[in-house]
């Protein structure tokens, strides 16, 4: 089973090109480990040298951004749709 | 011919050719247009400049595109307003309004930035332009987008009020609503622009997109006989205009067209969707997500993507900022309609609400120079202050109906000026 999770345009060239790929894991650090696991390079583009979000990364949870729930430690199940999306500018 | 040299990273320095790119592929950080500023400074001048035409476009050697653009023809060069009547009842001599209410074609900032967006989409060959937004962006795309001759597709959330839609529509925009909230719409604007390679104004245009901004800043420096006003106070959404007005007033010291670069730049927020100023009086380079509660729907952004970038320009100008309730806001509508004839939206009201308190805690002093951002048009956002007017008087047709209601009317008023 597993999450799916979508992948922006800047991070495909560490999935060959696939915008949605699989990953594992309890909580999104734990998917993020995976996703390195499976893409190196992965990690350092999502986390900044403090283990924290990337300012301009956004990370949606089911639709939720993880900033409004528990952050990275946000519990994640089976089933689950994890979206990356670079943070976007301008006004409405 | 164009001062471009290369998108650049803002946050590690990666450099990256004109392309359309917005995000670093390093860090996700915002790419931002690097110009030639000896070239610039060379090719430009005051004189050369207030021979142009009064549009945005007077400054094109200071925007990222490649030739003369026929899109916003009357975008920009909006007026800048001695406000003395505002100014006497705030005890402001020099109190300036910049009056982007009636910026054309439609009244408000955003004009600026998606003339510079669509000239840009134009020239990078795209045929299909696109946003996600609820009001002031959707008719800028769509109008802008007629004008060059671009397909158009508008994404708003669901329940957006029916003037939205209309708004967009009427320029043969497609308008799609989506069943989510605002935030929804730009997680899948973020996903359709990378799928369907349609340039979205302010997502994979963005380095341009934002350097339109400049312009309003280009305007106060050269409206004011080319200096800077010591205090400018400019609304917050997503944080895009008062870094880039404080990159326009560095340009132009750079280029040589102003001799002094100081001034303080403020910014302004509606109490309920405050993040930056939250942080600003924190003390933190954090910025936390809100979720948005305020009549101030223009600028109802909880996760305000260029908030930091905010943060740094007010604190290297050695500026402040505040935050204005929705009553305050209102309050301020009305005081700015009443004594200078200009009906601002809410993020106007907001903008003028803040400066008066920047005022009351004596940041501002009373013979500074003082300009205020208004950056879009009250007559878009009637229901915000609708049930906050004096209600009309009902009368007959019949002249003693009159003189009774005046003489109420009258007496009213001397109660009231009694009172005070």
């Amino acid at each position: 089973m597993g999450v799916r999770v979508r992948v922006p345009t800047p991070l495909r060239r560490f999935t060959a090109g696939v915008d949605e790929v699989p990953a594992d894991g309890a909580s999104i650090k734990a998917v993020i480990e995976d996703l390195e696991r499976r893409h190196p390079g992965m990690r350092e583009r999502l986390l900044d040298e403090k283990g924290d979000i990337r300012r301009f990364v956004n990370i949606y949870l089911n639709g939720d951004d993880v900033r409004f729930l528990d952050a990275l430690n946000s519990k994640v199940k089976d089933g689950d749709d994890i979206s990356i999306v670079p943070a976007i500018a301008g006004g409405r | 011919m164009s001062y471009v040299k290369f998108l650049k990273c803002r946050e590690c320095g990666q450099e990256y050719p004109i392309e359309p790119l917005h995000v670093c592929e390093t860090c996700f950080g915002p790419l931002e247009v690097v110009y030639d500023y000896a070239k610039i400074r060379a090719a430009i001048s005051r004189s050369i400049i207030e021979k142009r035409p009064h549009n945005l476009w007077r400054y094109r050697e200071l925007l990222p595109v490649e030739a003369d653009s026929d899109v916003g023809p009357n975008s920009g060069f909006t007026p800048l307003l001695h406000v003395k009547r505002l100014g006497a009842e705030l005890g402001l001599k020099n109190l300036y309004i910049k009056d982007d209410t009636v910026n054309h074609p439609t009244l408000s900032y955003k004009d600026r930035v998606v003339s510079v967006s669509i000239t840009k989409a134009r020239e990078f060959g795209f045929t299909t332009v696109s946003c996600a937004s609820t009001g002031n962006l959707a008719t800028a795309v769509a109008a802008h987008a007629a004008r060059a001759g671009l397909q158009c597709y508008i994404f708003m959330p669901e329940g957006v009020e029916s003037g939205k839609i209309v708004g967009s529509t009427i320029y043969g925009a497609r308008v799609i609503t989506i069943r989510g909230n605002y935030d929804d719409v730009n997680r899948l604007c973020s996903e359709i622009a990378d799928k369907y390679g349609w340039a979205f104004v302010n997502i994979n245009l963005r380095p341009y997109y934002t350097e339109g901004a400049k312009t309003f800043g280009f305007e106060v420096a050269e409206q004011l006989g080319w200096r800077l006003p010591d205090h400018i106070v400019v609304p917050t959404a997503g944080g895009t205009i008062l870094p880039k007005i404080a990159k326009a007033f560095k340009e132009f010291k750079e280029v040589g067209l102003i001799k002094s670069g100081e001034f303080k730049i403020h910014s302004a927020q509606a109490a309920g969707s405050a993040p930056v100023i939250h942080a600003l009086h924190k003390g933190t380079d954090l910025i936390t997500p809100v979720k948005p509660d305020t009549i101030a729907k223009s600028i109802a952004i909880g996760n305000p993507a260029d908030g930091y970038y905010v943060l740094k320009a007010v604190r290297e100008s050695g500026g402040w900022g505040d935050v204005a309730t929705d009553p305050e806001i209102i309050d301020a509508i009305k005081l700015l309609a009443r004594t200078e004839g200009i009906f601002a939206e809410p993020a106007g009201g907001t903008t003028l609400a803040v400066t008066l308190k920047l005022l009351k805690q004596g940041r501002i002093k009373p013979d500074e120079t003082v300009v205020v951002s208004i950056t879009g048009n009250g007559y878009k956002t009637l229901e915000a202050v609708a049930s906050a007017i004096e209600q009309p008087s009902i009368i007959d047709a019949r002249l003693k109906d009159f003189d009774a209601l005046f003489e109420t009317l009258t007496n009213r008023k001397q109660a009231a000026a009694g009172a005070a």
